[in-house]
């Protein structure tokens, strides 16, 4: 049985010894080919927690495994096998999106450089924009050249933070559609953070509702509106952000 | 470093090129300030050497003199350019808002400072060459008449400015790109102890240690060994160089040290003002 795609035992961030916890006594297991949200509100720790994933923060006690490497001792082993994306980094501006790509390329190692980076720039419809400054590019297509980017060594295992975050309701459904599609060829796993809770009820199978670096509940989408008795994960994301009870939620 | 190192370290530099490729104004400030520290300079050797002449001093004298000022100039710009061109090639990946592409992809930290110093190699002979070629064609100073010792002043010198440029790194990391300001003053700040246009014994006594403890320091002694007296100071090469290794060890255990804190601190992902 492989292991999982990601592994969290115990996992604590403190920024400082009289700061309360970023993140706080975390676990979970998230299988391969799986995609997960991780979901809260602001300073609730899901940008925390993608950052000991991906080992640019070190946490305070606990430990993470990516597709089975210790990102302790043995991050770069996973690192090449996985890849991020968020709205809050950008790509060099003054480069085209053809030499960002590149870059990206040779820093993952990516065996026929130029022929992935083609077959991307179809997939993601970037042919045209391949020549193109990437600070001169809309929204919607630095959205999708940063996807392509995050995908450009066929990552096993995918974070997105916020991947529609910004994008107007036509071109967010063009990324949601085009994640799930990717993921059901690809079996890549995903975990995204989000506050679109419309995304997380359509691209996830399961979800951690985290509240203050806790996790406060978690399930399928389904399972969780059933249990708040709710018709929709917004919903039940203002019952755990206000502090509702379940059998409260369920009452009311 | 293992087998997709050069390409990752390639990665790094291509895309520093690319941005040149694609930046002219970069390019023309790279070779602005050595050429015009070489024009200031240049004039004010002529002008001296002439005064020199006209006093009735000898003609030879005031030339090697003028020498001696045009080759400290020159190799004193090869530290400086080296520094930047590590520092602010750093400093380009915290502008561009890309600093957390590059820590979570499998760069590891040592192949970021390969890049940074290949980077620091394209700038220097970017940025030097034409000051060199200039002074040669308006002064007739050869830097590479003083043989070929001239190449290791340069290579010691490089190193000298890589060791700066890792503490100039580790400051970055350490208080966010509000350090910056030492990109580009922190070498300049130590040019008076560097005996870059006078000797090591010119200097107070208490001051001399100091100036001897630089790598600079040693290559300067030993350029006006070449100049003046047409002689290989190795005495002076083997210090510098016995010097940037410790430099460059300190340096680098500050660097690692300062990135493991980055890591503690969540900075990686938001270094900015």
């Amino acid at each position: 049985m492989p292991s999982p795609a990601i592994l969290v035992e115990a996992l604590n961030k403190r920024y400082r010894n009289d700061a309360p916890a970023a993140v706080s006594d975390l676990s979970f297991s998230m299988p391969r080919g799986a995609t997960w949200g991780l979901l809260g509100g602001n300073g609730a720790g899901k940008t925390t927690t993608i950052a000991m994933l991906l080992g640019l923060l070190v946490p305070t006690s606990g430990r993470v495994e990516a597709l089975g490497r210790d990102m302790a001792r043995d991050r770069f082993a996973a690192l090449a096998r996985m890849n991020f994306s968020s709205p809050y980094l950008a790509l060099p501006s003054r480069l085209s999106v053809a030499e960002n790509l590149r870059v990206y390329a040779h820093l993952y190692n990516v065996p026929r450089a130029e022929a992935r980076i083609a077959e991307l720039a179809e997939q993601l419809q970037l042919s045209d924009l391949l020549d193109r400054p990437a600070g001169q590019l809309s929204a919607g297509q630095k959205t999708r050249v940063a996807l392509a980017k995050s995908l450009v060594n066929r990552p096993e295992l995918l974070l997105l933070d916020e991947p529609t975050a910004s994008l107007d309701p036509d071109t967010g459904d063009w990324v949601r559609s085009w994640l799930e599609r990717y993921r059901a060829e690809s079996g890549c796993s995903i975990l995204l953070a989000s506050h679109n809770m419309a995304e997380v009820e359509r691209l996830c199978g399961h979800v951690l509702m985290l509240k203050q670096g806790r996790v406060v509940d978690q399930g399928s989408p389904a399972a969780l509106l059933q249990r708040y008795g709710r018709d929709d994960l917004e919903e039940v994301f203002l019952d755990i952000a206000r502090g509702r009870a379940r059998e409260e939620a369920v009452a009311a | 470093m293992n087998g997709g190192a050069p390409r990752r370290v390639w990665g790094l530099v291509y895309r520093h090129l690319a941005l040149y490729r694609r930046s002219w104004p970069r390019l023309l400030e790279l070779m602005y300030w050595p050429v015009l520290q070489m024009l200031v300079w240049g004039f004010v050797t002529s002008y001296v050497g002439g005064n020199v002449g006209a006093a009735g001093g000898a003609a030879g004298a005031a030339g090697v003199a003028a020498g001696v000022l045009l080759g400290g100039v020159l190799l004193w710009e090869v530290s400086l350019r080296s520094q930047m061109g590590f520092s602010i090639s750093f400093l380009e990946e915290v502008w561009s808002r890309n600093l957390g592409h590059i820590f979570v992809s499998p760069l590891r930290p040592r192949e970021l400072v390969a890049g940074l110093a290949c980077m620091s190699v394209v700038r220097v002979v970017v940025g030097v060459l034409p000051a060199v070629g200039l002074a040669w064609a308006l002064y007739a100073f050869g830097l590479f008449s003083m043989g070929p010792v001239v190449v290791a002043f340069i290579a010691a010198l490089l190193l000298m400015g890589w060791a700066v440029a890792l503490g100039v790194v580790s400051l970055i990391l350490r208080y966010g790109a509000g350090a910056e300001a030492l990109a580009w003053s922190i070498l300049m700040g130590l040019t008076p102890v560097a005996a870059v246009f006078y000797p090591v014994a010119v200097l107070p006594a208490w001051l001399q240690p100091v100036s001897l403890a630089l790598p600079a320091a040693h290559v300067f002694e030993g350029m006006r060994a070449a100049l003046l007296d047409g002689r290989v100071a190795w005495d002076h090469l083997a210090a510098a160089f016995a010097l940037d290794a410790v430099w460059l060890a300190v340096m680098a255990w500050v660097f690692l040290r300062q990135f493991q804190a980055a890591r503690v601190k969540g900075a990686l992902l938001n270094i900015g003002e």
